[in-house]
């Protein structure tokens, strides 16, 4: 007979768990991947169809009618490699604050690390960001494009800060939202904002400039740090750095393109800030996880 | 023998009733936080069980008496306002068969990623897919996806990827048998069978002939307490005699 020694059950490892599951991981995954276009035409297609019109609107209505196109060089790239990241975040964290709750069914009866749920939603969208960025890639290549170890560098860490934000934040609001269900409202308004307060449908300098004139010298750099703090701003200049800024030409000023000391000081900021996130997401999430069955 | 399961003096309280309005909140914040917000009872007070390495208990009890909160609590779903639960070795249940089922996955999909939520390896699904599929008679329609399967063929299959992992401690909540008649008597034979192979079974069920003819042990529970313990057939007695 078994010699293992007694244990309390119902109480798991957070996120250490869920890399012992990565079985049952990839066995969700998989299950959102085939459900999530089921009955429809076009299928997977979906995801390029999607950010595709997203990009014309855009592309439409800021590069053409108000003349992005012009003072920007490769707008569209520029634009392009922003909604990507934004789009991958809005996706991650929009699922992942649902998940728990969408769930319930398999919460309320059987015992399983239920950080797996957003985890699983993060790794959907990642998997959904793949073709998007591909679309990139080839669009890059035709302008242009030779990465450096720099650029692949960039991509890659504004790619983990995005989705450790999303993880973390998802941990989160997806709890949260066990107990008040307005958290899923809120998120629908925080990543609204989050579209905005991030350079991706304009340039930082814009930011910069207009904070210059709208307020005195000493708030307005206050708030331009603050702006630059917010790791999506971070991770998007980063994705800038890295897919717009070897495409564009002189005609480009390479020093403020992107903000200065963008690798080695706001990288750092925007991984610590992410990291953070995440570990208070999964203590808030081991918090409250506990009551989970009696109130779903 | 070895404890398999340990309950000291768990209790549990439940909310009646769930104020989510920001205007009764506030009320009750300017009354200087006055009362209770909300009503609470007790689903499970000062329970205490042991149950040992092997044997087959029976929960018993009225509805709403606290059986299946007792059973959420030893699988590890809910967690004690106070006491503690202890298990030894891997909980499985047949809580709830199907559970973990989605309509639009394919059988095959569904026995994978069911028989993983329920502790499965991947080593361990692939060696015992076929003895799954097999016990399920389902045959041919295992990759079609389980919408198309009829009500018996959904509680079939998913009583087969239940049953086949294998736990040291088996939780079963009301679902012994499923299915017609001749499928229902294999049900019950395999959970025999468990029973005989040295596995802890704790069983909810108001079948009481069922249990009788499964179980050892009766435990009776009434408004969250446990008010009988003892043989099986004394505690199916017990509780038809309506002496509680």
């Amino acid at each position: 007979m078994s010699t293992s020694e007694l244990t309390t059950p119902g109480l798991g490892a957070g996120l250490r768990d869920v890399l012992r599951s990565r079985f049952l991981l990839k066995l969700l995954v998989a299950k959102e991947l085939k459900v999530r276009y089921r009955g429809s035409v076009l299928g997977i297609l979906w995801s390029y169809v999607k950010p595709g019109v997203q990009f014309l609107v855009f592309w439409f209505a800021l590069g053409v009618f108000l003349g992005m196109n012009r003072n920007t060089e490769n707008y569209a790239i520029y634009l392009f490699s922003g909604i990507v990241l934004i789009n991958f975040f809005n996706e991650a964290l929009g699922n992942a604050s649902r998940s728990v709750v969408g769930n319930g069914g398999l919460i309320k009866k059987i015992y399983l690390p239920r950080e797996l749920f957003p985890v699983a939603s993060v790794w959907v969208s990642a998997v959904h960001f793949l073709p998007q960025l591909l679309v990139l890639l080839v669009a890059c290549l035709f302008a242009g494009w030779t990465p450096g170890f720099f650029q692949i560098v960039a991509a890659v860490a504004g790619f983990v800060i995005v989705a450790l934000l999303a993880t973390g934040l998802g941990l989160f609001f997806g709890a949260a939202n066990v107990y008040f269900r307005d958290s899923e409202n809120f998120v629908d308004m925080l990543l609204m904002i989050a579209t905005w307060a991030s350079p991706v449908l304009y340039t930082w300098t814009m930011v910069r400039d207009g904070l210059a004139t709208a307020f005195s010298t000493g708030t307005a750099s206050v708030l331009l740090v603050l702006y630059q703090a917010n790791p999506l701003t971070i991770a998007v200049e980063l994705f800038h750095f890295a897919f717009w800024l070897p495409t564009t030409s002189e005609v480009t000023d390479a020093t403020i393109a992107v903000p200065p000391n963008l690798l080695d000081m706001w990288l750092p900021i925007g991984l610590a800030t992410a990291l953070l996130v995440t570990v208070l997401g999964q203590w808030t999430f081991r918090r409250l996880e506990g009551r989970f069955a009696q109130e779903l | 023998m070895t404890t398999a399961i340990e309950v000291s003096d768990i209790s549990k309280q439940f909310v009646l009733r769930h104020t989510r309005s920001i205007k009764e909140a506030f009320v009750w914040l300017v009354k200087g936080r006055k009362g209770d917000l909300s009503q609470k009872f007790h689903a499970l007070e000062d329970v205490s069980l042991d149950i040992r390495q092997g044997e087959s208990v029976a929960l018993l009890g009225l509805n709403g008496s606290g059986k299946s909160t007792l059973l959420k609590h030893i699988s590890g779903v809910m967690l004690p306002d106070t006491g503690t639960v202890r298990t030894r070795g891997r909980v499985a249940g047949l809580i709830e068969v199907g559970a973990g089922f989605h309509p639009d996955l394919s059988g095959r999909d569904n026995v994978y990623l069911n028989g993983a939520i329920l502790g499965m390896t991947e080593q361990q699904i692939d060696d015992l897919f076929d003895a799954i599929v097999d016990f399920s008679e389902i045959g041919q329609f295992i990759d079609t996806e389980v919408k198309f399967y009829s009500s018996g063929m959904y509680l079939r299959l998913a009583f087969s990827v239940a049953v086949h992992t294998n736990p040291e401690v088996f939780l079963v909540d009301e679902i012994l048998a499923v299915g017609d008649e001749p499928f229902q008597k294999k049900c019950i034979a395999k959970i025999m069978e468990l029973a005989a192979a040295g596995k802890t079974l704790v069983v909810v069920s108001h079948d009481l002939d069922l249990v009788a003819k499964v179980c050892e042990r009766g435990v009776i529970l009434a408004h969250g307490k446990i008010v009988f313990d003892g043989k099986v057939d004394d505690a199916v007695a017990h509780l038809r005699g309506g002496s509680i």
